[in-house]
């Protein structure tokens, strides 16, 4: 940095809140870094002479005259490939024991990608669970976050998927990961013997909570360098995004800003959708896909975080524990991919969309029998054919353990409409129908209950 | 020029310390590095001035110099709007060559080196107001007319004007003269500040006539006036987006507007890759020939969401003029408001209902009554039509976004979370849903005339049959099938059947995503013809059974090409099953 010679250092600290410190200096500008006794810190204010600046570790032990000096340039990463393996800090300083990065130092908020250089992603991203690729299909260049109640195992079906999709370089972005889940990430890529291909940033529940701030534009400088520089196919991990959002509300709080819905400031939306408009096709066959995980809290999606969320990601991918079949599966109403339609029916068989909505809807019906159950109400004949299909469903297609290609996953719809329904009630296209239903032969799922498991009709 | 220094920085709050006077709204520009921002006064104390600026501000230094510019934020009205991609301040995002968008950077709106062929309209000697008709030019299909500037108060005389031949948009088309003398050069660019409403008509009258949609369950059920205006509220997922663009896809309209306001970027690609592939349903050209797309996504700067709607609705007003039938499309207009509230708390004003800005419901009002049927001073009809979509915090209604423009728009789509789930699409909730142009009736003689005597007459009574059918739905739930007369599950499966033939809608089908009026006026006669039987059921499993074959029936129907020979089959089919059910009627 070639202001690096004439760098200011000023020790005189005006006010100072529990996030915050004010002093007097000059030639400084708004977003700046700055380091506050060393601890690194951003300008948030300049008014006049006053510059406030916000310590990202807290103001404890910040004395009137503690040393502030100014770095002349917003944070920054250094970029090059010898990213590729290393495990950094919200600040993106290695944190495993490795040498210092080397590398050109990229501003870490960075422009917007022009809407019109944009190419429309339309690459599948397979996982093999079906509750994801024959419900909610997943496409290169999305962007889309797990909604799940902190007691699910969102971390572990995170790096099934990550594991699962085709991806050049994975990079992991941890907002108050336990140490325990941190591990987890760490063993799963060493036995899956990717760790070559990962970039870490990590902050644990231990470190202080507004260091979290930076590490999704951090992810997302590494995930541009990768994506555009080097036209790979980057797969951006989030998690948890809802504790990165807690930290906003921390500095806004003490910025005595006026919250809004949830004490969360009103700029939640735009923050947020500064992360995750990063994912990203571009034309030269690079791309940025974003996978985040939002926890809820209990199960409450209207709650500011899962809402602002909702309205920016392309879809959100529901868990949740399925207490009939005992198992955590992917909540067919709540889920949705919103770029699905770039690639079912047109990259997957033809009969892909229209099995998909036929299952929800007949799904749908069985949970409106159940509720009629619970009612104490008697059940009609179609109420228990839906009922038994319901089970069936949940157990082949919709728990998170399964891994199938897609084309099996469209067999067993099949064989289960079949087995439980009249083509007039599937509300599918004949043409569908005649080819399916009538011609193609269907082998039975494997998982089938006439397998093992026991389903009474 | 009027200069000023900058005093301070909150992210894009710019406080400016000013030496001359300075306008409220007045654009300013800041000097950054080699670099010109553009900001706009949004405050006025003394010789303080707050400013928002149309960029991040990470690079600009205290003590900066401020350029005033004595204009508020305008855009360039002229031929060579149509199918060009804008951000939020009208820059042409496709001349910009960089993959990113650099800070400051700026670019020309509209083409100066093209050539149009211009035809003159008027004679050296004739008396003219600002909008009248000076001449035209041909701007893709559409016949753009050049007109006398709108900021021109009185009468003029034309002094000279060209004849026809090829001129380009800088190019002295006219010169007018008025009554005290001073001369005005016309070319074919025009500017206008976009807050303010151009209004250069004789007239605005009541929207009297349906603009078609290819929707059924707008068109038929909640249908849309040409001028008129509607929102579509929707908790995230219930389908907004899907819905307007299904709506640009098909309508009749001549000019289309879109303008993506703080909303995904893949969106936008998904209009910029589809419409130059889409053919218009009114002149079989592509669809990118009659659109303008004002593209401000989310991660583009906050405060020119404001100016994304305005700019668009500015542009649609201009096409107006021109006599043509205008849509505007704006997704979504709460990041507006929430742009307005953000800078409002930054500003520390004191914040309304949930923190939006006091004036919040005043600024929407506003905004809606610029849409309208207006008749021009030459006799001719234009007209704007809006449609935005409102996207309320945790979809729960009763927010302030959604209520004040439940006060201002005629038509309501409301979306629902639960037909949403069911995968009944698209989502409009057939009870809140209304639109009150149904009620007008001049909109109802001209129904008459256009699809059939009585037709919104019995547009209320399918909207009856499906109250009846939910009303029945619930006491079956509370009482239990066998525990309700038949009539009950009758009624219920009439709603079922309307809902399923004429509410849902499969946008992405090739066929039934667009159905001509022609095609929905068939639709709904047959659904009546079958809801209007009296069915002999005596036990209520039969009732479901047999609806479900109709409305499978009915689907397939919607399914396939209109009128054609597989469309008739069905439809023998359909026959069949009815006149069984006649028979036993009878019997
Ligand atoms: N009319 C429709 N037909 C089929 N699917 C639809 C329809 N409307 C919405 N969807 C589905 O719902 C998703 C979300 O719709 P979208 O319009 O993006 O929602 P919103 O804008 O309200 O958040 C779409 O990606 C699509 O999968
Ligand atoms: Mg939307």
């Amino acid at each position: 940095m070639k202001t690096k010679a004439f760098k200011r250092i000023y020790t005189r600290i005006s006010g100072i809140t529990k996030a915050t410190c004010s002093l007097k200096a000059s030639g400084v500008r708004y977003g700046e870094l700055a380091w506050v006794n060393g601890m690194p810190a951003q300008v948030i204010s300049v008014v006049d002479d006053m510059v406030t600046v916000q310590v990202f570790a807290g103001t404890e032990g910040i004395s009137s005259h503690s040393e502030v000096t100014f770095a002349g340039a917003p944070p920054t990463l250094k970029v090059s490939d010898l990213l590729a393996s290393r495990i950094l800090n919200g600040y993106g300083e290695p944190i495993d024991g490795g040498p210092a990065l080397r590398g050109e130092a990229r501003i870490i908020k960075g422009n917007a990608v022009n809407p019109v250089k944009r190419s429309k992603p339309s690459t599948l991203l397979a996982t093999g669970i079906a509750g994801i690729d024959l419900n909610n299909t997943l496409v290169t260049g999305q962007k889309i976050p797990f909604f799940a109640d902190p007691d699910q195992p969102y971390n572990q079906v995170l790096a099934e998927v990550a594991m699962r999709a085709e991806a050049d370089k994975i990079i992991l972005g941890g907002m108050g990961l336990s140490n325990d889940d941190y591990l987890f990430f760490k063993n799963t890529f060493t036995e899956a013997g990717v760790l070559d291909k990962v970039v870490s940033f990590i902050n644990t529940s231990e470190n202080p909570p507004l260091e979290r701030l930076l590490i999704p534009d951090m992810v997302c400088t590494a995930a541009e360098y990768f994506a555009n520089d080097r036209n790979q196919k980057v797969l951006v991990l989030l998690t948890d995004m809802t504790l990165y959002a807690d930290a906003l509300a921390i500095v806004a709080n003490k910025m005595d800003q006026i919250p809004s819905k949830d004490s969360m400031p009103g700029s939640l939306y735009s923050d947020l959708a500064g992360i995750y408009e990063k994912a990203v096709q571009f034309a030269h066959g690079g791309s940025i896909t974003i996978i985040a995980v939002t926890t809820l809290n209990e199960s409450d999606i209207t709650h500011a975080i899962p809402d602002n969320t909702g309205y920016i990601t392309e879809g959100q991918i529901f868990l949740k524990k399925d207490t009939d079949i005992g198992k955590v599966i992917v909540d067919p109403f709540r889920s949705l991919s919103r770029l699905k339609q770039n690639v079912i029916g047109k990259k997957t068989r033809e009969d892909h969309p229209q099995m998909m909505n036929a299952l929800v809807r007949l799904y749908a019906d069985a949970m409106d029998a159940k509720t009629k159950k619970e009612n104490g109400f008697d059940l009609n004949e179609y109420d228990k054919r839906c009922l038994a299909f319901a089970k069936e469903y949940a157990m082949d297609l919709l728990a998170v353990d399964v891994n199938l290609s897609i084309e099996q996953m469209l067999d067993t719809g099949w064989f289960l409409l079949k087995k439980y329904f009249e083509k007039f009630e599937v509300g599918i296209k004949e043409e569908l129908l005649n080819q399916y239903w009538d011609e193609r032969k269907i082998k039975e799922p494997v998982n089938s209950p006439s397998h093992g498991t026991e389903v009474s009709l | 020029m009027n200069t000023g220094k900058v005093t301070g920085v909150i992210s894009n709050l710019i406080f400016i310390e000013v030496e001359g006077a300075v306008t409220q709204n007045e654009i300013c520009l800041i000097h950054s590095e080699n670099k010109r921002l553009l900001a706009e006064v949004i405050r006025v104390k003394d010789a303080q001035v707050s400013a928002q600026l149309f960029e991040t501000s990470m690079t600009i230094k205290i003590g900066s110099q401020v350029d005033f510019t004595g204009k508020m934020l305008e855009v360039e009205l002229g031929p060579g709007i149509l199918s060009k991609k804008y951000d939020g301040l009208q820059n042409d995002l496709t001349k910009m060559s960089d993959l990113f968008i650099e800070i400051g950077q700026s670019t020309a709106p509209l083409d100066e080196d093209i050539f149009y062929k211009f035809n003159p309209l008027v004679k050296v000697g004739d008396k003219v107001y600002a909008g009248d008709w000076l001449g035209s030019v041909l701007e893709n299909w559409i016949d753009h007319k050049i007109m006398v500037p709108f900021t021109l108060k009185g009468g003029y005389k034309v002094v000279t004007i060209v004849n026809s031949g090829d001129y380009r948009i800088q190019d002295t088309i006219a010169v007018l003269s008025s009554e005290k003398g001073e001369k005005v050069i016309v070319t074919m660019v025009q500017k206008w500040p976009v807050k303010r409403a151009i209004n250069v008509y004789r007239q605005k009258i009541r929207p009297n006539q349906l603009l078609q949609t290819g929707l059924r369950v707008i068109d038929t059920l909640n249908p849309i006036a040409e001028g008129g205006t509607g929102y579509i509220p929707g908790p995230f997922g219930t389908g907004k987006t899907v819905l307007q663009q299904s709506i640009a896809k098909n309508s009749k309209a001549d000019v289309l507007i879109v303008v993506a306001c703080g909303e995904r970027a893949n969106e936008v690609v998904e209009i910029f890759t589809e419409f130059p592939q889409l053919t218009d349903q009114v002149t079989g050209r592509k669809l990118d020939e009659k659109t303008t797309i004002i593209c401000n996504t989310s991660n583009m700067p906050v405060a020119a969401r404001e100016s994304s709607v305005y700019v668009g609705m500015t542009l649609a007003e201009y096409y107006r003029c021109m006599g043509l039938k205008v849509l505007v499309l704006a997704d979504s207009t709460s990041r507006w408001a929430q742009a307005l509230r953000e800078m409002s708390n930054r500003m520390e004003e004191l914040p309304g209902p949930d923190a939006f800005p006091v004036e919040l419901p005043a600024t929407i009002a506003n905004f809606y009554s610029r849409a309208g049927l207006t008749e021009l001073k030459n006799g001719k009809w234009g007209s704007v039509t809006f449609i935005g979509t409102v996207s309320p915090a945790g979809g729960n209604f009763k927010e302030p976004v959604t209520e004040s423009t439940s006060k201002v728009a005629r038509c309501f789509f409301a979306l629902s979370q639960k037909r949403a789930d069911a995968k009944r699409y698209p989502a409009i909730d057939p009870l809140a849903s209304y639109s009150k142009y149904l009620e007008y009736p001049e909109f109802v003689r001209n129904a008459d005339e256009l699809i059939q005597k009585g037709w919104v007459e019995k547009v209320k009574r399918c909207k009856n049959l499906i109250q009846n059918g939910l009303e029945a739905r619930d006491q079956i739930s509370i009482l239990g099938d066998d525990a309700v007369p038949i009539e009950y599950h009758t009624a219920f499966w009439k709603s079922e059947l309307i809902d399923f033939t004429l509410i849902q809608q499969d946008s992405f089908d090739n066929v039934d995503m667009n159905s001509p009026i022609e095609r929905q006026q068939y639709m709904l006669n047959k659904v009546m013809a079958i809801c209007e039987l009296d069915f002999p059921f005596t036990e209520f499993e039969e009732v479901g059974t047999y609806f479900k074959k109709l409305i499978n029936l009915l689907k397939q129907m919607n399914y396939t090409a209109f009128e054609t020979k597989q469309f008739r089959n069905y439809e023998a089919s359909l026959d069949k099953e009815l006149l069984g059910i006649k028979e036993e009627i009878i019997n």
